[in-house]
């Protein structure tokens, strides 16, 4: 789960790590009190940031310097309800100005291929990360970090001096370094990360924008995160999805799925599109996971937010019994479509395969649905499923 | 031969007694898998009967390895006990651990699997459906009924694609099947089977399974370019998958190049590695070189 920025300031905070001032506003009116409440009644600069999961929000206007309570609500108003790459502006947050002497960047992430975690530190901060490592790969500096020991003196001393710090801020960004993985380790985070890390006029180490992603897995020992989901983002049919236990993402076809296993399915969803380019470009609608016991209240929970979906026009059911029986899956696509009645009124294309299957497509023929057609194959069935949909 | 997993392996199971452990132990026994015991500490003394077979459950995975001389262990434990119950089997000397359990925390995983480097312990999963060697050993969820032993090796992220792919290729059989887990971190890698099967005289045509996110098939191909003489057939899964529902920002500067399917096509073509567009086209390309 990608956190917001303002999230992030205070998760930040609550570790250790140095922050700047930051109140989250919905309206204009709350960003003004909010720079109301930074500024104190004293002449200053505020920030008014907007809060959305994409970089680049500077470069699109999101990003904007108020010189009192009152430009920071016209700024607020300004940015609220912007889009920005496809995500709208429901947030920004008041941040308290800093004058900045230099720019530097840190990021804690997973590295998949060693199997532990990496450090990537840089004194050159403020440019794409993803252009420096590019552009000026030895610019960028990568510490392998033990997920046991995590950062520690020793580690960040190291982080630092491969990075080329200034032997006078050295041990000061040391120490924000430690605090930063508090941040990681304590939160189950799988990527801390800070852009632009900055040294201030003043000579402090601050965090001046940070970017967090938690684990979702690590949730049961974590119950505060559960608040930090950004609900007002999601598909409201994922949002259905997820209430009820499904590993559901909406996509934009035309062609419902639904398949046991996250592999399965993505290579259903392949199948579906190849499929698609024979009958009118149809592509498929929906990835949805129903895993390893596909009982009927799965299915029919399954089937019923998938045909809410009004762009679907037909349903691919693509089940390979390993340890599910076919036979157990057929009686539940038979109750689904008892219990779902009329609101089962787009065409359901079913594959079984595996476990039992005879006994499954013996169910499902004897039932005889008018809706259903059985497919031998996975490709026959993904044929079938994308005709009915350009029909 | 096989890999990892032959008819001598001595499987013990952690988790054995809960409602998943019970129903998977079964099936292993049917299998023909050498289960010789279980653990629970609270259950230390007791037995299970499981079908024909009563199986002695141990207080602890030492007392089992001490006892039953176990070299596999077989994990059904919930997420949050998962770490504890890895942690006590690499401490048990046991070489070989396989991790069903789904959800486990990337951190735990991160944690135990530096544990078992510096131990020498394999570690396969988490999050995966384990490993079968058909006729002599099955070890996890696999269902041992879709196909027998024969020629092929077969790698792969996803457990169903596992399942579709042997059922595909059923008529020629498997030396290994193994589904090696879709999380960030798992113990091993599809390099880590490649090397095996390359090593392993019954494989002679490798079936490489990936999907989107990460870059261990990018890396794969590399190591298939250097180190694989047997044939090798490839399929990814995820062409259509959007963008960024599973990829974090960071990630994308590991791993260099980006985490698509087309990618990894490209990479393992650019090895010599044919990639199918479909499981069907995949089995077919398998077919081929088994003819």
């Amino acid at each position: 789960m990608d956190l917001f920025e303002y999230q992030a300031r205070d998760i930040f905070e609550k570790h250790g790590v140095p922050v700047l001032g930051g109140v989250v506003a919905t309206t204009a009116e709350e960003a003004r009190a909010g720079a109301e409440q930074l500024l104190g009644g004293q002449p200053g600069v505020v920030v008014v940031k907007a809060q959305v999961k994409v970089g680049g929000r500077g470069k699109a206007g999101g990003v904007k310097l108020a010189r009192s309570a009152d430009e920071a609500a016209e700024q607020a108003d300004a940015i609220l309800g912007m889009d920005i790459k496809g995500h709208t502006v429901h947030r920004v947050m008041i941040a308290a100005g800093a004058k900045i002497a230099t720019e530097f960047y840190f990021s804690l992430l997973l590295d998949r291929a060693e199997r532990r975690y990496l450090a990537m530190c840089s004194v050159e901060g403020g440019m794409e990360i993803e252009q420096l490592a590019v552009e000026r790969p030895e610019a960028l500096a990568r510490v392998a970090v033990d997920p046991r020991t995590g950062i520690d003196q020793a580690k960040a001393d190291e982080i630092v001096a491969t990075a080329g710090f200034d032997a006078a801020i050295a041990p000061k960004v040391a120490a924000v370094l430690q605090t930063l993985w508090t941040v990681y380790k304590s939160e189950d985070a799988t990527l801390v990360e800070v852009n632009p890390l900055v040294l201030t006029e003043d000579g402090d180490v601050v965090a001046l924008d940070g970017k967090v992603t938690l684990d979702e897995n690590a949730g049961f020992r974590h119950p505060d995160h559960e608040a930090l989901e950004d609900t007002g983002e999601t598909d409201p049919l994922e949002t259905r999805a997820k209430a009820a236990d499904l590993n559901y993402v909406k996509l934009d076809g035309e062609v419902g799925i639904i398949g046991n296993g996250a592999g399965l399915v993505m290579s259903t969803l392949d199948v579906v599109a190849y499929a698609g380019e024979r009958h009118g470009g149809v592509k498929p609608a929906n990835f949805l996971d129903i895993g390893g016991g596909a009982n009927a209240q799965i299915m029919a929970a399954g089937l019923d937010i998938i045909l809410t979906d009004p762009q679907v026009k037909s349903v691919f059911v693509n089940v390979f019994g390993g340890i599910t029986a076919c036979d157990e899956v057929a009686k539940g696509i038979v109750a689904a479509l008892e219990i779902l009645g009329d609101e089962a009124s787009k065409p359901l294309v079913v594959r079984l395969d595996g476990n039992n299957v005879i006994e499954g497509r013996r169910i499902l023929a004897e039932a005889g649905h008018p809706l259903v057609t059985l497919a031998e194959t996975m490709d026959g069935g993904a044929d079938k499923a994308a005709e009915f949909a350009n029909a | 031969m096989a890999i990892f997993l032959t008819e001598a392996s001595k499987v013990i199971v952690q988790g054995m007694t809960g409602a998943e452990g019970q129903k998977h132990t079964t099936r292993m026994l049917a299998s023909g898998t050498s289960v010789v015991g279980g653990v629970n500490p609270r259950k230390a003394g007791t037995s299970v009967t499981l079908g024909d077979v009563e199986v002695p459950v141990f207080g602890t995975v030492a007392e089992a390895v001490a006892t039953t001389g176990a070299d596999v262990s077989v994990i059904f434990v919930p997420p949050a006990h998962t770490k504890a119950a890895v942690v006590e089997a690499i401490e048990a000397g046991v070489p070989l651990v396989v991790i069903i359990t789904e959800g486990v925390p990337v951190a735990d995983t991160a944690e135990f699997f530096a544990l078992a480097q510096e131990n020498g312990v394999r570690l396969i999963g988490p999050n995966c459906p384990g490993l079968i060697s058909p006729g002599k050993s099955n070890v996890g969820i696999i269902p041992a009924d879709i196909t027998g032993p024969g020629r092929v090796g077969l790698v792969s992220k996803s457990g169903t694609l596992t399942y579709q792919m042997m059922y595909e290729l059923r008529d020629f059989g498997f030396s290994t099947a193994i589904g090696i887990g879709g999380d960030p971190i798992i113990g091993t890698t599809h390099i880590d089977a490649l090397a095996a099967f390359e090593a392993d005289p019954e494989t002679e045509v490798i079936v490489m399974i990936g999907e989107i996110g990460g870059d261990a098939e990018e890396r794969a191909a590399a190591y298939i370019k250097e180190h694989v003489t047997k044939p090798v057939v490839g399929y990814v899964a995820g062409f259509t998958a959007p963008e960024g529902k599973t990829m974090g920002h960071a990630g994308a500067i590991v791993s260099g190049s980006s985490g698509t399917a087309q990618a990894k096509k490209e990479a393992l073509e650019a090895a010599g590695v044919k990639v199918g567009k479909t499981p069907s086209e995949t089995a077919a390309l398998a077919r081929e070189l088994l003819a």
